[in-house]
């Protein structure tokens, strides 16, 4: 049987707030335990909430960032449950009257086409403390540093047919979210956290199949194991002729497996109610016109302006300007390099491969745009060859100097584009190679020629110490040998 | 010292005849030998007192005292005080020492006064009649002489009691649906609920957020007035607490009362009132009228769906707000929990009362899946027809004015057992905190050897006007000044 595979997300946004949202407390992560919760975060008696209105801000710029309604009148509700990181017993979080209502973002798939994902609505909510369970020889710890920093969680529409789309989207929310300036998004502190809802339904059926929800997912390749691995369940199970149990699941990516972590049935009765210690929030023209004002260019418009501006092609644009981090990185090196193409081409590959391979992010780099800049300026004025190039950065990013033309005068690397004192290489390797050249004069087919014109590449190179332009070589050679 | 008002020991201290410190250590002996009685302190801060008291005289020393500055007072044990236990009546609290203030303790603080101690209280604030509280139940001053163990009334039956007993001269209370003007009815004293969202709400341990109101609680609406100046206002801390200017309450008590128009509500002059009652609050209107106001009937047809009302949605509110007492962090924790599970249900269980247990259920049912609609949305309903029905009424005149309570302080054990008679003696003060306005009780009349209050209710922001019709009255009759033998 063929199967339609439904998935809708739900994704808590960390808002880059200086403080939480109902207290003073600082939200910067990575602090001794507890040392960020004051009588509020810890729910002392007594003690009440206070909204942070950047919150609000933020938020709203998300709905207008994703041409989303936005709630006029923004109501918090109580979500009534126990635990131990929780401090109130409840969670402030809104229900019925949240603070962004629907709106939708395009997502780009690898086959060119464009599609419309629907966000059902997001609201502000606080965040719970973490239970740490090592460490406290069968006790539990509780750090409630990260209670009551502000959130968005944003629930998406079931329109998104597969893993692919899911990674899509998901990449497309978190571009647009940096790009906002309103979440850091770092995902392995959990700055962006993913519950995946998931259901088959046999191929062009109406009726939607049972969903399961797999929760906490904090990184695009987990995601996408994730939904793999529970499509796969989920159809083992309908083609040997049973039913999903509508669940609650958790993935662990390291073992490429799930369990279930409660059903509907021990689902908890949360007991929602407006919370009678705020009041409800209006937020009128002035505020959203305020957050229009403060939106900066957003990763499509970045994309067009990129292609427009730069001469980019639509993938490199688009790959430079979904993260705002990089976008910038690359502007920079761009005006310092003055050929984009060539920046983007470093960007995309050595930049970044030495960035996975370390696994730093944009901020980390130890390069600066400037710095690659004045790297692609030499390469594209043929001072440096490629491997030449090569050695440059590797000495930029150690830190050996911090100047491209430091670097290139103490290793050597200037290449020697002296057309007279080239000439005179060539005319000697060609007189050492006599039957090669014979050979190749022989040859009739261009492509072969062109392939044996490479053998003389080596000692050439070999002549010249490394450091004769390989282009320049090239041209001599082929006027010598007669084309 | 023991019988003079807030006022006059303010001027005992301005004109030098005391200091402070002897003033304060007169209160203190006093509250140790006398308290025995009552019951109305569940602690009594000594040694912060004194401190404070010198501190106070160094202030008048170098000139900058004003009217509180070493005036002793009481707060009720639901106001967090930085250092000092605070307990909310309940064994959960019993070991909680708060490192922070609540604004109203802050506040107070701030003017200079001394905080003598903790006043006694209904467990977490529920409760008519001060029995549930876990340290014991409070004995009314008033009909000791007969030998009769009265009620204080509740929750705020400890400052009640106190004051009424000539222990402090002021203590502040909570009233949630009659906390303040109910338990002052009942001691014969002037208390006040301010308009919700007058006083912070900041550090006082909550029980219905929607409802909750501090307010003053003293023999004289002119010492309430003073404690007004104190409590209210304006605090970011507090975001259901409104940004209104705060006037000077005692500036205008003096002010005539001729052309006040005062509404009667029928449905508060019901055959729930006893003849007795309703004699004695009817000649207090008789002497408003003798004052130069005019008096005429009105109604709140609403007001007999308040008592219904309030029991879904006071409870529904408690039930999250209680839920903080888990044993986690602070407060009552059960010997060796065998898991997470076991420490939740056995430190609730064994440090919550029974009065706080049934309220957790009862709002936990209202507000669960398939229910909601039915009891808490009904009730919210019920909630803004009742604010309307006030609104109307204050269109024709300026204040309302009725009984307190159904009857005067009832025996202990006489209601305990039966919550829903408990709650009846709510009838006529529970409207008001659901449309959110002020009210205040005042001394009457006695029926039977035992006092009888009057209760004064008005408008929005209306304070500085009850405050002046309760001080006009008092400069006319004596029962605020009465003491019980």
């Amino acid at each position: 049987m063929q199967w339609d595979i439904v998935i809708g997300l739900e994704i808590h946004v960390q808002l880059a707030t200086q403080t939480k949202i109902f207290s003073g407390s600082s939200t910067a992560f990575g602090a001794e335990p507890n040392t960020q919760a004051s009588a509020v975060d810890l729910a002392m008696p007594g003690t009440l909430p206070v909204p942070n209105e950047q919150a609000f801000r933020y938020a709203v710029m998300f709905g207008l960032a994703t041409n989303a309604e936005i709630g006029r009148r923004s109501v918090f509700e109580r979500k009534n449950y126990f635990y131990p990181d929780l401090p109130k017993g409840y969670q402030t979080t809104q229900l019925e009257q949240p603070i962004v209502g629907p709106g939708h973002v395009d997502i780009d798939l690898a086959d060119g086409s464009t599609k419309r994902v629907r966000i059902h609505h997001a609201h502000l909510e606080e965040d719970a403390g973490k239970s740490l369970h090592e460490d406290y020889h069968g006790m539990t710890g509780i750090d409630l540093n990260r209670a009551g920093t502000p959130l968005i969680e944003v629930v998406t529409e079931p329109d998104m047919n597969s893993a692919e789309e899911a990674v899509a989207f998901a990449k497309k929310l978190h571009s647009l979210v940096t790009s906002l300036g309103i979440c850091d998004g770092d995902m392995s502190q959990g700055s962006m956290r993913f519950d995946v809802n998931i259901s088959l339904k046999p191929k062009g059926s109406d009726t939607l199949g049972t969903r399961t929800e797999t929760k906490n997912l904090n990184s695009f390749r987990f995601m996408e194991q994730a939904i793999a691995h529970e499509v796969e369940r989920q159809m083992d199970i309908l083609e040997d002729g049973g039913t999903i149990t509508q669940e609650t699941r958790l993935y662990n990516g390291d073992r490429d497996e799930s369990r279930s972590m409660r059903s509907k049935e021990e689902a908890n009765d949360y007991r929602y109610f407006p919370c009678p210690d705020l009041l409800p929030v209006e937020i009128d023209d002035a505020f959203i016109e305020d957050a229009r004002a403060r939106l900066p260019e957003l990763p499509d418009a970045r994309r067009a302006r990129f292609k427009e501006q730069y001469g980019l092609n639509d993938y490199d644009a688009g790959i430079l300007s979904a993260d705002a981090k990089l976008a910038v990185f690359f502007e920079e090196t761009a005006e310092y390099g003055k050929d984009a193409k060539l920046a983007a081409n470093w960007i995309q590959g050595e930049f970044s491969a030495r960035l996975n391979a370390e696994d730093k992010s944009v901020a980390e780099s130890p390069i600066t745009g400037a710095q690659l800049g004045a790297l692609v300026v030499r390469i594209a004025d043929n001072t440096l060859s490629s491997s030449g190039a090569k050695k440059v950065f590797e000495a930029l990013w150690t830190g050996e100097s911090d100047s491209v033309d430091a670097i290139i005068d103490a290793k050597g690397l200037k290449q020697v584009s002296d057309t007279g004192a080239l000439e005179a290489m060539v005319d000697e390797v060609l007189a050492d190679m006599p039957d090669q050249v014979a050979q190749y004069q022989g040859e009739e087919d261009p492509k072969k020629r062109k392939k044996m014109l490479g053998g003389f590449m080596g000692p050439l190179m070999k002549a010249s110490k490394g450091q004769g332009n390989p282009k320049l070589f090239n041209e001599i050679l082929v006027r010598k040998l007669g084309g | 010292m023991h019988n003079k008002s807030v006022a006059e020991l303010s001027r005992e201290l301005e004109s030098g005849t005391i200091s402070s410190v002897e003033l304060t250590q007169q209160f203190l002996d006093r509250l140790k030998t006398e308290d025995g009685k009552y019951n109305s302190f569940i602690t009594i801060s000594e040694e912060q007192a004194l401190a404070e008291a010198r501190v106070a005289d160094e202030m008048r020393a170098a000139g900058k005292a004003n009217v509180w500055t070493g005036v002793p007072f009481a707060h009720k044990d639901i106001f967090c005080t930085n250092g000092i236990r605070t307990t909310c009546g309940s064994k959960m609290l019993e070991n909680f020492i708060p490192p922070y203030d609540a604004t109203v303790t802050a506040n107070f603080k701030a003017a200079g006064a001394v905080c003598l101690g903790k006043t006694n209280m209904d467990e977490f604030a529920m409760g008519s009649s001060n029995e549930s509280s876990f340290y014991g139940a409070v004995t009314n001053p008033w009909g000791l002489s007969n030998g009769d163990k009265r009620v204080p009334g509740g929750s705020s039956g400890g400052s009640a009691a106190a004051v009424a007993a000539r222990l402090v001269p002021a203590a502040t209370g909570t009233d949630t649906g009659g906390s303040i003007r109910q338990p002052a009815a009942l001691c014969g004293i002037t208390g006040l609920k301010p308009t919700y969202g007058r006083v912070s709400r900041y550090g006082m341990i909550a029980f219905a957020s929607s409802l909750d109101q501090g307010g003053p609680m003293a023999r004289t609406a002119e010492d309430a007035a003073l404690m007004m100046n104190v409590m209210a206002g304006h605090d970011p801390k507090d975001s259901t607490c409104i940004a209104q200017p705060v006037p000077d309450y005692t500036s205008t008590l003096n002010e005539p009362l001729k052309g006040l128009r005062i509404g009667l509500p029928k449905e508060y002059f019901s055959d729930q009132l006893s003849p007795a009652m309703e004699e004695q609050v009817r000649n207090a209107i008789r002497e408003y009228e003798k004052l130069g106001a005019t008096v005429k009937e009105v109604s709140l047809p609403n007001a007999k769906l308040a008592i219904a009302a309030y029991y879904v949605i006071a409870p529904a509110e408690a039930s999250a707000n209680l839920s903080r007492f888990d044993g986690v962090r602070y407060g009552y924790r059960c010997e060796n929990p065998k898991d997470l599970m076991d420490m939740y249900t056995r430190s609730r269980a064994e440090g919550f009362g029974n009065e706080v247990k049934r309220r957790i259920l009862v709002g936990s049912y209202a507000l669960s899946a398939g229910y909601f609609d039915a009891y808490y949305l009904k009730a919210q309903k019920v909630r803004r027809l009742i604010q309307q029905d006030f609104l109307n009424a204050f269109r024709e005149v300026d204040v309302l004015m009725s009984p307190v309570s159904p009857t005067p302080a009832f025996r202990q054990g006489e209601k305990n057992t039966d919550p829903v008679s408990m709650y009846l003696e709510d009838v006529f003060t529970i409207a008001i905190n659901l449309a959110g306005i002020p009210a205040m009780s005042v001394p009457a009349g006695f029926v039977d050897g035992l006092p009888v209050g009057l209760q004064i209710i008005g408008d929005y922001f209306s304070e500085a006007r009850l405050l002046n019709a309760a001080h006009q009255f008092q400069q006319v009759t004596d029962w605020h000044q009465r003491e019980p033998q």
